[in-house]
């Protein structure tokens, strides 16, 4: 009789990463205290071990960072933009090197599977670096005008989904464009940025052009505030963008948003079943489902409803989830409690709404913060689950009758970050995404990113595109 | 059979009926598919997982010489080492079968005797195909009146290019009552069919006319089997079970030469198809130095050293 082929562990090693016991922040070029006394503690979400303590930055540090960043602002932005690529390719290059240890490190702080780190972030921030790199000396050809100017010193505030990835989308066009920066990781995963820090020492980068201020929404507000900045760029939740918006209204200060999402993946009947399941898995549970772009909502045509459902409950059985540095893991850890007690309730909200919850059968570890791949059946447009934002491992599944109902549904949503489109017909996928109102519209896959490519919101989704040429406009003066 | 065909009515009326049917399958996407066959050989398969697979893949194993210059003293020697794959451990599990030309199955087959060691002979004016059905179905009974316990058929690959699916559907059911007994393998040369929308249609044509077993290659073409058709072929044997509760194999031939690649290949049987699959009634690999490759992993498992080529054996 047939035995279960069952995978023994294959952790990646976490010896390859040396977490030092406490950071500081990273300005003008060295590793500095800060004047205040408050710390604050990372934790490995998949364990609750502490990993490291670090600085809660206060105005006073930030005062110190932007004016560093403004000290170096002058000679970065003169020099030839062949120079400035110099540096940018180093650190790409740097970052491949470094890549298995940053793999480990952004798996330790953020809790996603080693798989994900390896294979999709340190890829992609690698090859955002060295995008940007090749931009630096071809300004005069991005369709700005000839020599178009940088901002100035740029505020940067990034979100703990992505915590390298996106620091690299930031970093990258700030730099390659002449503009100096102050970058905030987020308060639960502060370590890729301190190693990117020690990156930009090794690449010899000049001191000032890169600083890293650490700590939670206090520190973002400081930075926000400043006087010193001349352009905001935040990418996280819908509510704190709103809140950055009204700070910088009436200022001369520039700003980009990228905020929040709820994208609809859509599936015709004529669909390529098995490839659009996966893309359906990669569009929801792909980084625990933590990611603004997820294709949280499935439409699906009523006609292929019950053969889509039911090849996708037999796919998520087959999930793996547990210790995100196994190898073999597919899900890890939810980032941290809060997050995993806002999915809690928005789920709890769902069920008590009357949509139909199904989760994966898997055991979940008694340490840490986890959450079963789920999903909702009979979700209807006036459901929660359908609206807001989840930020997890949670699917919620609406039908259609028609491709004008699909387009309708999916736009009917305060978002307009991503959509999906399945199907084999592609005159089809050339008509209904010219009528979806989203940045991102993928056809016949999901969540493939490529710095060529630009990336950003319509609606509560924010403004302004991160990569591609059009991510080099929110950093020069035009 | 009969089940089979009672479950998808109709299908096979006429050669419309049946173009209606295969066209209307899903459509395969080749950039997702590709995608999550690389994804799955991502596994990493380690310690006591790689000894259960390595043996596993040893049993499944259809030990293949087909060479013009076969003898039935190389014959010999290939069934005497498919049943006793290391000299050097009798707990090497034996492989399924030993697969040679129809005019080497009573060599085979007497060298296996009571070994449990199938002889499987490829038959139907294998690998191109090319001959009249008669001539086809010669072959198949020489092969099976020899002895042979399966028969890997070749579908005629230039039938199924110009849409006549019947003749491919009527071709394989009369092979598979001429294989009698015999457990039936339809090899699609997957190679020549070149789309994997193709395959998906090539595999539920199998399937209906009765295939006991779907194969991708003869292994005598440029591209044999590779991740992507067989994940591809082990969805449609999970459709078709689901839709007329007739279980059929998988066999993979060509090309799988490494430990590394067979546990790829058993990485997509257990994560598309499970459990039910993984046993070598239900699939099976098309190799031969393959053998050599996992006797030396197995080696290094139990010992902790590397070996090398002279300490498993050449037939």
């Amino acid at each position: 009789m047939t035995k279960p082929f069952d995978y023994a562990p294959a952790p990646e090693s976490r010896g390859l990463v040396d977490i030092a016991p406490s950071y500081g922040l990273f300005i003008d070029g060295e590793f500095v205290e800060s004047t205040g006394e408050e710390r604050n503690k990372t934790v490995s979400p998949s364990t609750e071990e502490v990993l490291a303590e670090y600085v809660q930055a206060n105005a006073e540090d930030v005062d110190r960072a932007v004016k560093a960043a403004r000290k170096a602002f002058e000679k970065w932005s003169a020099l030839p933009g062949a120079e400035r690529a110099k540096y940018l390719f180093r650190i790409a290059r740097i970052i491949q090197e470094r890549s298995r240890e940053l793999a480990v490190l952004e798996t330790l702080d953020n809790g996603k599977p080693i798989k994900e780190t390896r294979d999709a972030d340190l890829p992609l921030v690698a090859a955002h670096f060295f995008y940007y790199a090749g931009w630096a000396d071809k300004l005069d050809h991005a369709g700005y005008g000839a020599s178009p100017r940088p901002l100035g010193v740029a505020g940067q505030i990034i979100p703990w989904n992505f915590p390298l990835l996106m620091l690299a989308w930031k970093i990258a066009p700030a730099l390659a464009t002449g503009n100096t920066v102050v970058l905030k990781p987020a308060e639960t995963t502060p370590l890729s940025a301190l190693f990117f820090a020690d990156i930009c020492r090794q690449a010899g980068l000049p001191k000032g052009v890169v600083n890293i201020v650490t700590g939670d929404g206090r520190t973002g507000t400081a930075l926000v505030q400043h006087p010193g900045i001349n352009k905001v760029a935040f990418t996280g939740s819908t509510g704190v963008g709103r809140a950055i918006a009204r700070e910088l209204a009436g200022t001369d200060k520039k700003l980009t948003l990228e905020l929040g999402g709820k994208g609809a993946n859509i599936v015709f009947d004529d669909a390529p079943i098995d490839q659009a399941v996966e893309g359906i898995v990669n569009g929801i549970f792909f980084n625990q489902g933590q990611v603004c772009c997820a294709g949280s909502r499935l439409l699906v045509q009523e006609s292929v409803q019950e053969e889509v459902l039911d090849s996708l409950k037999r796919r998520l059985s087959t999930l793996r989830l547990g210790d995100p540095l196994d190898k073999n893991t597919d899900i890890g850890a939810i980032n941290s409690a809060e997050q995993l007690a806002r999915i809690t309730a928005l789920v709890e909200t769902g069920e008590a709404e009357g949509a139909e919850r199904w989760s994966a059968p898997c055991e979940l570890p008694s340490s840490g913060y986890w959450f079963a791949p789920t999903l909702f059946t009979n979700v209807t447009q006036a459901h929660t689950v359908a609206r807001d934002e989840i930020f997890g491992p949670v699917l919620s599944v609406l039908t259609f009758r028609t491709p004008d109902e699909a387009v309708a549904k999916a736009n009917n949503s305060q978002y307009g970050l991503s959509a999906g489109i399945w199907t084999e017909k592609g005159s089809r996928i050339l008509a209904v995404a010219s009528k979806l109102r989203a940045g991102v519209v993928w056809a016949n896959t999901f969540n493939k990113f490529d710095p060529t490519s630009p990336f950003g919101g319509y609606k509560e989704s924010g403004f302004g595109r991160e990569g591609g040429r059009h991510g080099l406009e929110a950093y020069l003066d035009v | 059979m009969s089940t089979n065909t009672l479950a998808l009515p109709d299908v096979t009326a006429s050669d419309q009926a049946l173009r209606r049917f295969l066209h209307g399958l899903p459509g395969v996407d080749p950039v997702g598919l590709e995608a999550r066959a690389a994804s799955l050989g991502t596994r990493s398969i380690k310690t006591t997982a790689k000894a259960y697979a390595i043996d596993l893949a040893i049993s499944m194993i259809d030990l293949t010489t087909l060479e013009g210059a076969d003898t039935p003293g190389k014959v010999r020697s290939l069934a005497a080492k498919a049943m006793r794959p290391d000299p050097t451990d009798r707990d090497t599990p034996a492989t399924a079968a030993v697969c040679v030309y129809p005019d080497m199955v009573a060599t085979a087959k007497e060298t296996l005797k009571g070994s449990g060691v199938k002889v499987a002979s490829v038959a139907t004016a294998f690998p191109a195909g090319r001959a009249a059905l008669d001539v086809k179905l010669a072959d198949v009974r020489d092969a099976v009146a020899a002895g042979a316990d399966e028969i890997d058929m070749v579908i005629d690959r230039g039938a199924f290019l110009a849409g006549k699916y019947l003749k491919v559907y009527d071709e394989i059911r009369a092979v598979k009552d001429a294989s009698g007994s015999a457990r039936l393998k339809v090899i699609f040369e997957t190679g020549e069919l070149s789309t994997y929308d193709n395959i998906r249609r090539a595999s539920w044509l199998g399937m209906i006319a009765g295939a006991d077993f779907i194969k991708t290659s003869t292994g005598k073409v440029a591209v044999n089997a590779t991740p992507s058709n067989t994940l591809l072929m082990l969805e449609a044997v999970r459709d078709f079970r689901q839709q007329t509760g007739v279980q059929v194999g998988v066999k993979p031939a060509g090309g799988i030469r490494t430990t590394k690649d067979a546990i790829k290949f058993l990485v997509l049987v257990n994560e598309t198809v499970g459990a039910d699959w993984l046993d070598n009634h239900w699939f099976r690999f098309g190799a031969s130095s393959l053998l050599n490759d996992l006797l030396m992993q197995r080696q290094k498992l139990a010992t902790g050293r590397y070996s090398g080529p002279d300490y498993v054996t050449v037939d």
